[in-house]
């Protein structure tokens, strides 16, 4: 856990006092990780720069677990927290092995230890140890310099990670890869992470938390989808982009959007069909096979009109959704297939329910709606 | 023509061929002349002048290595960043000043002989060591320093670790340019008592002596290839691999 409390920095410049950090006050829990955003000069780097000492504070606390920072050796300190930067900053020097252990040889590891977790680590971001452990570091591409950026950070393991803009100079291509990858890493090690960046897009996406600021106050400090939904002010409204709502399609999943639909199955008859959509008050049914896949679907007209069984009459599903995907990808489908539904799969591709777009409108104005009664109900009282 | 000469850009073979031939050629011409046999006559005075020179190569080479690196390390260090500009000036006068007026000053201050040959000697090589110490460690990107420092690493094994490595080649190309002004300039050692190569080639040239000042001056030339071709290798192997243009 991360708690900044009252953390302000004035920096004495010719022109006058500038206040980079204005009594920011958050905490970020245990396995989560934190985006600070906002317009380059908001102080973000500022507040992320002060918490492993890089950039003296002013005035307030720091709280890395509950223990004050101020307490804290700074190298000491420093080595305990992973840190990443845009810049990557690995030593030309040294191997990509020798880099990812700077900080367990350090801390006095064993080498053996440190190396044989260093090849662990590498494994773990799709770098081969065999090929990669023994280049230096401008025999790599920038994305596997990165990865391997993001691995020394991890290298001795430290509770809590500060990252600055670790994937802005990454290509768009590349970054969407990274980023995947990262949280990949991130489910299974839990760490408590910093993140400085000033892409909503990977706010949304990376962050559990998203702090925006503004002329060093932090304007707001909530869940991706509340800023999104939520913008406290005109300010962060404009932020976040006036798409803020497709936006939010990114952090809902299908199954979340999703709801049950009974199927039916090639051997039914169309009066069975007709007899379920009656009843769900659709105007379509889900075919499966005998694995229980979405095969195909038959359309209502088609089941009041006819007789006789499915097999005969039903259409090919253009495309289905994995439950696991979020809703970006799922209207994305429905746009090029030029659908209003989709049927929904899990992981081995069996049939679970269907994502409509009317649900999606519905499941993502729910938030406005209960927002405008909460705020009738207000100014009511 | 030019297909002549690409040829010969991508002959080796034909190249070395070409180059023996010529060597051979000029020295039998040399050995028609006589000049050998005079050359020759001088062997004991080589061997004894030669270890001399080097001598003083080493002596005041070494101390302007260690002397110029420590420097450079000093001035490139954030607290002394105010003085730093100052100091190389002071150098780059110091430099400008004829390394035989640096002589005849040492010599002044000094007196004659060994000692006062090393000071100048050691004085007109410090300079590109220095300059070179300082401008490789301040031209380390401040993003290596900064990972360095965000992960707890402390000024004394930064400096070990990240920078001096990451400054060496540049460091490794002054140090060559230094000893090669350096084995040039030995031989005017001789003109303060310093001994060394240039005994040969001064008499030489005071006797009309060609035979004489060929003895003096093929070994000094000799010995600044030699100079120069091992701290070429020193360069090529002693920096890692990762910062070394030339690997």
């Amino acid at each position: 856990m991360i708690t900044l409390d009252k953390l302000t920095k004035v920096f004495e410049t010719a022109n006058g006092p500038v206040t980079a950090a204005d009594h920011v006050s958050m905490e970020v829990p245990e396995g989560e990780i934190c985006i600070l955003l906002g317009p380059s000069g908001c102080g973000k780097t500022t507040a992320l720069k002060m918490i492993n000492r890089l950039i003296p504070k002013t005035s307030g606390k720091i709280f890395i677990n509950g223990r004050d920072t101020d307490e804290q050796n700074v190298t000491e300190l420093r080595r305990g927290i992973g840190y990443v930067i845009q810049q990557i900053g690995l030593f030309p020097n040294m191997t990509i092995v020798d880099n990812i252990c700077v900080v367990p040889d350090m801390l006095g590891w064993d080498r053996a230890k440190s190396r044989k977790r260093a090849m662990e680590l590498l494994e773990m971001v799709n770098l081969d140890p065999a090929v990669f452990a023994n280049r230096f570091p401008k025999e790599l591409s920038g994305g596997q310099q990165q990865r391997v950026g993001v691995v020394r950070a991890l290298a001795a393991d430290p509770p809590v990670m500060l990252m600055d803009e670790p994937f802005g100079a990454i290509d768009p291509i590349n970054r969407e890869v990274i980023q995947d990858e990262f949280l990949k890493l991130q489910k299974e090690f839990r760490k408590t992470i910093m993140f400085v960046s000033h892409d909503i897009d990977e706010a949304v996406k990376m962050g559990d938390k998203v702090a925006i600021f503004r002329a060093g106050k932090l304007e707001q400090f909530d869940s991706p989808d509340n800023v999104l939904a939520h913008p406290a002010n005109p300010f962060i409204a404009d932020f976040v982009g006036s798409d803020r709502t497709l936006k939010r399609l990114r952090l809902v999943t299908v199954g979340q959007a999703m709801f049950d639909a009974p199927a039916v199955t090639e051997d039914d008859t169309l009066d069975r069909a007709a007899g379920v959509m009656r009843d769900l008050d659709h105007d379509f049914v889900v075919v499966t096979d005998r694995h229980g896949r979405p095969d195909g679907y038959v359309r209502q007209a088609v089941a009041e009109a006819k007789h006789g069984t499915i097999a005969e009459h039903h259409a090919r599903l253009p495309v289905t959704v994995e439950a696991g995907q979020d809703l970006r990808t799922a209207v994305s489908q429905m746009f090029t297939h030029d659908v209003t539904w989709l049927a929904v799969t899990d992981s081995q591709g069996r049939y679970q329910g269907v994502v409509t777009q009317q649900g999606i409108t519905h499941l993502l104005g729910k938030t406005y709606g209960a927002a405008a009664t909460a705020g009738t109900a207000a100014a009511a009282e | 023509m030019t297909t002549a000469v690409i040829a010969f850009r991508r002959a080796p073979g034909l190249r070395h061929l070409l180059t023996l031939l010529l060597v051979f050629a000029l020295g039998m011409g040399v050995q028609a002349s006589g000049l050998v046999t005079d050359i020759m006559d001088y062997w004991g005075d080589i061997v004894f002048l030669s270890q001399q020179h080097m001598v003083l190569v080493l002596v005041s080479g070494g101390l302007a290595i260690v002397t110029g690196v420590s420097l450079g390390i000093l001035l490139s260090r954030p607290a002394m960043r105010r003085w730093a500009e100052a100091v190389m000036q002071v150098l780059n006068i110091g430099t400008t000043i004829p390394t035989l007026a640096v002589l005849a000053l040492s010599m002044t201050l000094l007196g004659l002989g060994f000692t006062p040959a090393v000071f100048g000697l050691w004085l007109a090589t410090l300079l590109p060591i220095t300059r070179n110490t300082y401008q490789g460690l301040l031209a380390v990107p401040p993003a290596l320093k900064e990972a360095a420092t965000g992960m707890g690493m402390g000024s004394g094994r930064m400096l070990l670790k990240v920078e001096l490595p990451n400054a060496l080649f540049v460091i490794f190309a002054g140090i060559r340019t230094a000893l090669a002004v350096n084995v040039g300039t030995v031989p005017l050692a001789f003109l303060i008592g310093g001994g060394g190569l240039g005994e040969l080639i001064f008499t030489g040239i005071d006797l009309a002596e060609p035979g004489m000042m060929l003895a003096g001056a093929i070994p000094t030339a000799l010995l600044a290839i030699l100079v120069d071709f091992l701290v070429g290798q020193g360069q090529m192997w002693l920096i890692p691999r990762g910062v070394n243009p030339l690997r």
